[in-house]
Formats: structure tokens, sequence, C-alpha cells
């Protein structure tokens, strides 16, 4: 996943403020948490910057893939490992004996379940991450060992 | 059709809570699977067909020319079975003896020595049940279980929560990795990560039990005494541990030895166990089968009445030696994992291979004999990683035999 830092050095860096934010960081920012996306700086749309602009495309996943609460599974590299579905706080409160001890979900109400060897996502009004009251749960990302969950 | 509780035949896992949608004969979604059990459970690899020489056969000719080659060899050799039912090993076990044949398995160069050890009573083990319930430490050492048995966190060792470990990973269970290079599994337990030169288990090991024996332990690598002071007292408060030994640390150490007493010094103070992370889902099976009738695991030379037991027997000395003038391969595939200079020896005898997926050794074979995948296609009962049986029942009608019903063919015609 790239960085806001990664990210700034494919701009243009003339901080010259038509996308509407205030800097090339600042755009940068906001290209991360997928607010705007690369087409809304018009200097990038250059013919001399059009190498640099393939690159943030590639950079960048397309935010359609994400949920609401802006979860991805870059499913290329989910292993069905099931370490997410077992680790959710979401899942253990709604499933403490099946998906929460490890074993075949037995609710219909949890937000993570593996589906023919990769993670698929269901209910995400119940992610800890959804909504205005949201918070910064990690839960799912800090047990991915392939590191395919990532929040935009 | 909607199928519960399916036990995928994957890994040693065995995991029992596989639920499959099908569509007649046809697999539409898989739940609960790994990648590596969704991809055996739809059967992704190329079916092998039958063959004589190369030539497509039917399957009675093909059972009938593997009697016969087996019957005039003179000290013909079987080897494989991982991946075969608990009924599939016992035909083939018979089969050795009728035909006092070598017999040995993936366990002789792979983890037979822990195995031996637990089955001779030398070290204590656990099921994978207590390790959820109970354990509050885990060691993998020199083993990656996110990668070789991907639902062996999730599902049992480190993220569950378990009858006393109510609260899981996050306060109750402590996982360590020690291994050579940065795996996936020590991405999880970065905070206990110990990287140890290749080779250096056994120092460690030593080290450990020195300083669980009260002595000041050295190693010759960037470990220093306070460090390796700290993992042997964060080991020794254990309630409950289990170590996970992976090939990276069986191949490490020339005898298991060190490890026995090392679990000894820590059993002093805690209740540590050890555990073999078996890859093919019915390895353990087969020490368990011929363990009980002939007091070894693996390795062995029928002669009668008599067993022949050693490192003389091994697929590896055998095929090396030249000794065997025949071989039997079920469901493995030498010519595609042995070293390239034991391979080759295969050229110069006459192989059968039985195998539900084509294999590179299928493609040399003299005689290929395609069977049903146990799981998916055959019934039958595998031993798990820990120990305990797991009964297997399949969903998919196949028109092809299992193992156990091809040994049992090829036992009637010779």
């Amino acid at each position: 996943m790239a960085s806001a830092m990664e990210i700034y050095q494919y701009l243009p860096r003339t901080n010259c403020k038509e996308c509407g934010k205030s800097s090339c960081m600042a755009f940068a920012a906001a290209l991360l948490a997928r607010e705007v996306t690369v087409d809304d700086c018009p200097p990038l749309k250059e013919e001399k910057n059009k190498e640099n602009y393939d690159i943030l495309v590639k950079l960048l996943p397309p935010a359609e893939s994400a949920s609401e609460t802006g979860m991805i599974v870059h499913t290329e590299l989910c292993t069905g490992c099931g370490n997410c579905v077992v680790a959710c706080p979401v899942n253990v409160a709604e499933d403490p004996y099946g998906a929460g001890s490890g074993k075949a979900p037995t609710s219909d109400k949890i937000i993570l379940r593996v589906e023919d060897g990769v993670v698929k996502l269901s209910n995400v009004e119940s992610c800890r991450r959804f909504g205005p009251q949201s918070r910064l749960c990690s839960g799912c990302i800090a047990t991915c060992p392939t590191k395919a969950i990532e929040f935009v | 059709m909607e199928i519960k509780d399916f036990v995928c035949t994957g890994c040693a896992l065995l995991c029992d809570d596989i639920g499959i949608k099908t569509e007649g004969n046809t697999i539409e979604k898989t739940y609960n699977t790994c990648r590596k059990g969704a991809a055996r459970i739809r059967g992704d690899e190329e079916r092998m067909t039958c063959t004589i020489k190369g030539r497509e056969e039917n399957i009675d000719k093909a059972i009938t020319e593997a009697a016969r080659i087996l019957s005039e060899a003179n000290k013909p050799m079987i080897y494989g079975l991982g991946n075969s039912s608990l009924e599939a090993q016992k035909k083939a076990i018979e089969l050795a003896s009728k035909l006092s044949a070598y017999l040995d398995d993936t366990s002789s160069f792979c983890q037979g020595p822990v195995v031996e050890a637990i089955l001779e009573g030398k070290v204590p083990t656990c099921t994978l049940d207590e390790v959820r319930h109970l354990a509050d430490m885990i060691l993998f050492w020199g083993s990656d279980p996110a990668s070789s048995h991907p639902r062996h966190l999730s599902r049992f060792s480190y993220f569950p929560r378990g009858e006393k470990r109510q609260r899981g990973w996050e306060e109750n269970r402590t996982a360590i990795v020690i291994d050579v290079r940065k795996s996936d599994t020590s991405e999880i337990c970065n905070k206990n990560f110990y990287r140890i030169p290749p080779g250096s288990d056994g120092e460690l090991i030593d080290a450990l039990t020195a300083a669980l024996n009260g002595k000041i332990p050295k190693v010759s690598f960037g470990m220093s005494s306070k460090e390796i002071l700290e993992l042997a007292n964060l080991l020794k408060k254990a309630e409950f541990g289990t170590i996970f030994a992976g090939l990276g640390l069986v191949y490490s150490l020339p005898e298991i030895e060190p490890m026995i007493k090392l679990i000894e010094a820590l059993n002093k103070s805690s209740n540590f166990h050890l555990m073999p992370m078996v890859g093919q889902y019915n390895m353990r099976g087969f020490n368990h089968l011929l363990f009980e009738k002939t007091g070894y695991i693996n390795r062995v030379k029928f002669d009668g009445n008599k067993v022949d037991h050693g490192p003389h027997c091994s697929v590896m000395e055998v095929l090396n030696s030249g000794e065997t003038d025949a071989m039997l391969i079920i469901g493995s595939d030498p010519l595609g994992c042995f070293p390239k200079s034991i391979a080759e020896k295969l050229k110069n005898i006459p192989t059968i291979v039985i195998d539900p997926a084509r294999t590179f050794t299928s493609m040399i074979a003299d005689v290929s004999i395609p069977s049903a995948y146990t799981g998916t296609e055959a019934a039958g009962n595998a031993v798990r990683m820990d120990g305990e049986k797991v009964e297997i029942t399949p969903f998919i009608d196949s028109k092809k035999l299992s193992d156990e019903e091809i040994l049992k063919r090829i036992l009637e015609a010779i």
C-alpha cells in the first residue's frame, strides 16, 4: 500500500492549488483517503506528466472495490486463513461459539466470513469503522499475515 | 445441495467444519476453507489417466500389470501413503508384508523423528482442541503455519477463544516464532519473533535448556545471554505450552534428544507439549498403523515374519543404492520433490503410480492407476497432526476406485 509521501513524489509538486487543495501534499493525503481521484489534478493530465499519471493510477487501487467502511480486501493476497474472522470484535460478539471460537460461523450477523478460500464482507454497517461514531479498530488488519486487508 | 461439516483433506489439520454448495456433481461454493483447502476440494489439479507404458489402458489391465511387476520383483518398494486413508494404508502394509517389500513414507525425511518420539512416549504431546481451550503459550519453531496450514492460528492455536482462554490472542495467549527467515507467521507475532541463523536451532535449544537449569546461556550467533534468559523465563511461566515443530527444526537437528531435554527442563515448572506440523493429511496415520504392527513408524523391510528397520530401508537410501527393483508409489511425487541424483534412479526400475492427479512421476511411470480423491470422492478415516482420528465422508459420486480398492485388487491379483 502506497503512503501519502510516496504518492506526493509522483505529483507535480508545484502547489498550484488548481485542484482546490492548499498544497500537493494535501492533495496526496486526499488521494490516499479516496476523497479525490487522480483526474482531479489538472496539471497531472498534461502530456509531460503522463508517466507519473499512469504510475499513480496503478498505485491506487480503485475505490469502487472498497466497502462503505473503506475496507478493501486484496483477494489476490488473501489466503483464507480466517484470522480476521476470528479476531474481528463484532464477529466475536455476534457469534462467540462459532466464528469467535475458530469454528464455522453460526450467525448471519457477522461481518467477515471465508468463501471459496477468500474473505468476504457482509453487514458492513456493524463494522466499528462504519458511520459517524466510527472507531479506529484494526483487529482484521493486525491479524492478517499477508496484509490483504486495508482501509482507505 | 448444501453440505455441512465436511472434512477437508488439504492438510493434516483435517478441518471438519467446511460447508459446500453443490449443483449435481459440480462444486459451486466452499465455505470456511482456506485457499489451499478450496483448491483441494475443487480438485484443481489435472486428473491422471490410466496408462501402461504411456499408452491409455483400462483399469483392469493396469492392475494386472501392476501385480505382475510387483510379484516378479525380488525387492519391491512401496512408498508414499501420506495422502491415503487409514484403510488404504492398512492394505499397503498387508501388500508389503506379502511381497516381503521395503515400505516407507514421507515421514522418513519429514516429521518422522517427532512422531516417533511421541509414539514411543519420550515426549509429552496434546491435542489441538486442548491447545484451543488451554494453551497460553504457543511456540512455532521452524514452522510457518500461515503458509503451510493457513487455518492453524485461527482455528486452534492463537486467535480463538477457548474454555480457559476466553480472551483469546488479545490477552490470554502468547505466540512466539523462532525461524531462520521472516515468515508470514512472524508478521503476526512480530513482538516475539526470534530470527536465528540456519542450522543453529540445536545451539539455541541447548542454551535455553542451560538457562532453565540455572546456568548462563551462550550462543555463537547474535543473541545475548539476557535475551535467551528472557525467552526462557517467558516460556517457563506458561501454564500450558505447545511447541509446534516444523521442518525447519527437524532438518536442523541431527537428533531430537535436545528438544526432549528442553521440554523436560521446561516441565519442571511448566506444562509443555510437542506437536509435529504434519503436512500431508494422513502421514501421521501411516506412522500409527505401522507402529502398531511392527514397532517402527517408517523405513521397514518385511522378510517373512521378520521386520528389518533402519536408515538403509529409507526410500532415499534404497533408491540411491539401487537395492529395489520395482517401486509402487501411492499419492506421492518423488520425481517432483526428491534430489535430482536420487530421483533420476527412478528411470532404472519399473514404477507404478496410484494418484488422483497427474504428477511428474506418473508421466514416467510404467503403470499409472488413477484413484478417487479421498475426501470429496472416497470415504475413509485419517489421523490429524495431533493424533486424533477423523472420519471422512465423501459427497461426489465418482466412478474412480479409491486407493484402498486399487490396493485390494492388486493384493488379490498377486
